[in-house]
């Protein structure tokens, strides 16, 4: 979906915001559909929703740039989010984390490692999500037959 | 004992954290042997997830950890529809109503969770749902705000205000549009209660906030989601059209001709916007930036109109106290602490999970008799009380009653509940660098305490945990604490400096120059 071309983009992107007009501040609604929709918000997408939305780009960037959610660069293949917070330190963490990040650099695949600070899980840590789906109780060993298909 | 499945159906948690130890999995293996699954939020009892539970008629009886494998072998007690063996089996934990961790509980905003199918607005009724919005609507709005006053209910967020005074403020401010906001950013670790409550009843969260249009005469109605929570967006965003379905929301609530729309936003991951001026902010599609009080949202807030701002845990007490009286629910609780906490136990700890109490419990019970101490079965060193912002609280100083008053006196402070627990191997300089750290990368850059001093923080600490200058370096960091706590614009930059000072204070040797044969102790 990331390769649609750039006038299917833009159409497509100009419609979302205008469906979302009639709502009362709209402009988060719009970007997480967006990157729902097409993976990531472009360059273009920022002049765009601008546009449709009657606010100046500097606006929309800089709600793009405040918030984690709006990635700007294309997803990799897969991700892994896992969790820094303080109650899934206390039960390893921050030294599966270290791990991870350093065994996914060594595989070379396209996967995109990241911190979050609290899922929600916090009597089941440590926690993270893969690909988006919430996992409790990970080690390094539970990551790695969770991630065996991703090679 | 022989007993009877009458229906012949399971009950296994939709919720977020038994999902993630394999309940979906659990539940397909259930439909896949064509048992008639329901699925519910999570009990509370997070230590035995994935909790599945059969319909006896003795009542429901629970099986722990259960796997998609062993989904088989109840399957099968199922289709006998009986008998001995059902409780023989070693993970039934007998009748779950009658586990002695959920009878010793007060469960009051938690009382139907894990029990209803969140999905079900007839259910939700059948288990005293819509009382107290019934009871609400043959009231004028300033008997409301008395019955919520009276209750002596207090924000449930961290700050503690008091609900009916906030209600008041924006009953009696006059606009031609007002609003209700539900700050459901739950970003602090260790805190997961709202999202539970939200995910197993969310019919509650939707009767609390139709009362409060109600009371202070709002007729909009805004959750602000942080977008880490999938889960519960969707079983809210069910739950508000199964409402408007059966006439709970929209132009003419249940006739009263009360008009009230309610709409899910979803954050986007922002810890700051868990304040409530950067809520709104956010809200309105801006960065998630702190507002200058005064003018306080009660006056001012979504797009300059009243509003009510209450967190999720606040708005869910509301049905209770308007179905059987502000006076009721202020029977419970001690001092100028009244009514029930959700204390949410994690980190570290044996049976994690949500324990609902009445406020005046000690932080000992919590975490020794309900949590059992810590999961790597090694001593407990510390808990931190309250999320990120809060205090680290040594085991000597577990005999602190819950409550907002005298936690506050023992420096510390209640935040939402969250208790985290750590083991001996806890570093704490390490974790009040986190805290700055954490600080640092969620500040939202409006006030320099905040934004530059969290920077400054996390130098200030590295250097004493690299040993440089340790004595300057504490009175360096114990400045600018000061200057972050008198400061900062809210309470993020305002906070920061509790866990780092309750730190230094509580475990002075974490902080102090070590030989180098001891400092490898504790790497």
């Amino acid at each position: 979906m990331t390769t649609a071309p750039t006038t299917d983009r833009a159409a497509l992107v100009r419609a979302i915001a205008s469906q979302h007009l009639t709502e009362r501040g709209p402009l988060l609604p719009v970007l997480h559909e967006v990157v729902e929709e097409l993976g990531h918000i472009a360059r273009e997408d920022v002049e765009a929703i601008a546009d449709v939305l009657n606010l100046s780009v500097a606006e929309v960037h800089g709600v793009v740039s405040f918030y984690h959610d709006f990635r700007t660069e294309p997803p990799a293949a897969h991700t892994v989010a896992l969790c820094r917070g303080e109650a899934c330190q206390s039960v390893g963490a921050e030294g599966l984390y270290a791990d991870t990040r350093a065994r996914v650099e060594r595989l070379g695949t396209d996967v995109a490692v990241s911190e979050v600070f609290c899922l929600g899980n916090c009597a089941l840590g440590p926690s993270g999500t893969l690909d988006g789906r919430l996992h409790g109780r990970l080690s390094a060993e539970r990551l790695e037959v969770l991630t065996e298909g991703w090679r | 004992m022989a007993l009877t499945l009458p229906n012949g159906r399971v009950f296994v948690p939709g919720d977020a954290a038994a999902a993630s130890v394999g309940a979906d999995d659990v539940a397909a293996a259930f439909e896949a042997a064509g048992t008639p699954v329901v699925r519910t939020g999570s009990r509370g009892m997070l230590w035995l997830e994935p909790l599945v539970e059969l319909e006896t008629d003795a009542g429901r009886v629970g099986y722990a950890n259960v796997t998609p494998e062993g989904v088989a072998r109840l399957v099968e007690v199922v289709s006998r529809r009986s008998q001995g063996d059902l409780l023989d089996d070693p993970a039934c934990i007998g009748v779950v109503d009658e586990h002695p961790w959920l009878t010793s509980q007060r469960r009051v905003s938690f009382a139907r969770v894990g029990v209803v199918d969140p999905a079900s607005v007839t259910d939700y009724e059948a288990h005293g749902g819509w009382t107290g919005l019934r009871r609400a609507l043959s009231l004028s709005p300033a008997e409301v705000v008395q019955e919520v006053t009276d209750s002596g209910l207090r924000g449930r967020g961290g700050a503690g205000f008091p609900a009916g005074i906030k209600w008041k403020t924006v009953l009696e401010t006059a606009s031609d549009l007002k609003f209700v906001a539900c700050n459901f950013d739950e970003g602090d670790s260790g805190t997961f209660a709202d999202r539970m409550v939200v995910e197993g009843d969310p019919f509650t969260l939707i009767e609390g906030m139709t009362i409060a249009a109600h009371a202070v005469g709002a007729t909009e109605g805004y959750v602000y989601v942080r977008s880490e929570y999938p889960h519960a967006v969707a079983a809210l965003r069910r739950a508000i059209d199964a409402a408007y379905t059966h006439g709970f929301l929209g132009p003419d609530v249940l006739g009263s001709g009360l008009t009230f729309d309610l709409h899910v936003r979803v954050g986007a991951g922002a810890y700051i916007c868990g304040e409530e001026s950067s809520m709104l902010e956010s809200l309105e599609g801006r960065r998630g930036e702190v507002r200058a009080k005064p003018p306080i949202p009660a006056i001012k807030g979504l797009w300059d109109r009243p509003t009510a701002v209450n967190n999720v845990l606040t708005l869910c007490a509301v049905p209770m106290i308007l179905a059987d009286g502000g006076a009721a629910y202020a029977e419970l609780g001690t001092g100028r602490s009244r009514g029930t906490q959700v204390f949410q136990l994690a980190g570290n700890v044996e049976h994690g999970g949500i324990v609902e109490l009445p406020f005046g419990v000690s932080l000992r019970e919590l975490v020794e008799d309900y949590g059992g101490g810590t999961l790597s079965g090694r001593p407990v060193r510390a808990v931190q009380v309250g999320g990120p912002l809060g205090a680290y609280v040594p085991a000597t100083g577990f005999d602190v009653p819950m409550d907002y008053e005298a936690l506050a006196e023992s420096g510390a402070m209640l935040g939402h509940g969250g208790i985290v627990v750590f083991d001996d191997t806890v570093d704490m300089a390490r974790m009040a660098r986190f805290a700055m750290e954490f600080c640092s990368i969620e500040s939202c850059g409006k006030c320099t305490p905040c934004r530059v001093g969290s920077t400054r923080g996390v130098e200030a600490i590295d250097r004493i945990i690299a040993q440089q200058d340790v004595a300057a370096n504490l009175v360096l960091l114990d400045d600018l604490c000061e200057t972050m706590v008198k400061g900062s614009l809210c309470a993020m930059g305002g906070l920061t400096p509790m866990p780092v000072q309750s730190a230094i204070r509580h475990f002075p040797e974490d902080f102090e120059p070590r030989d180098t044969e001891q400092s490898g102790a504790r790497a």
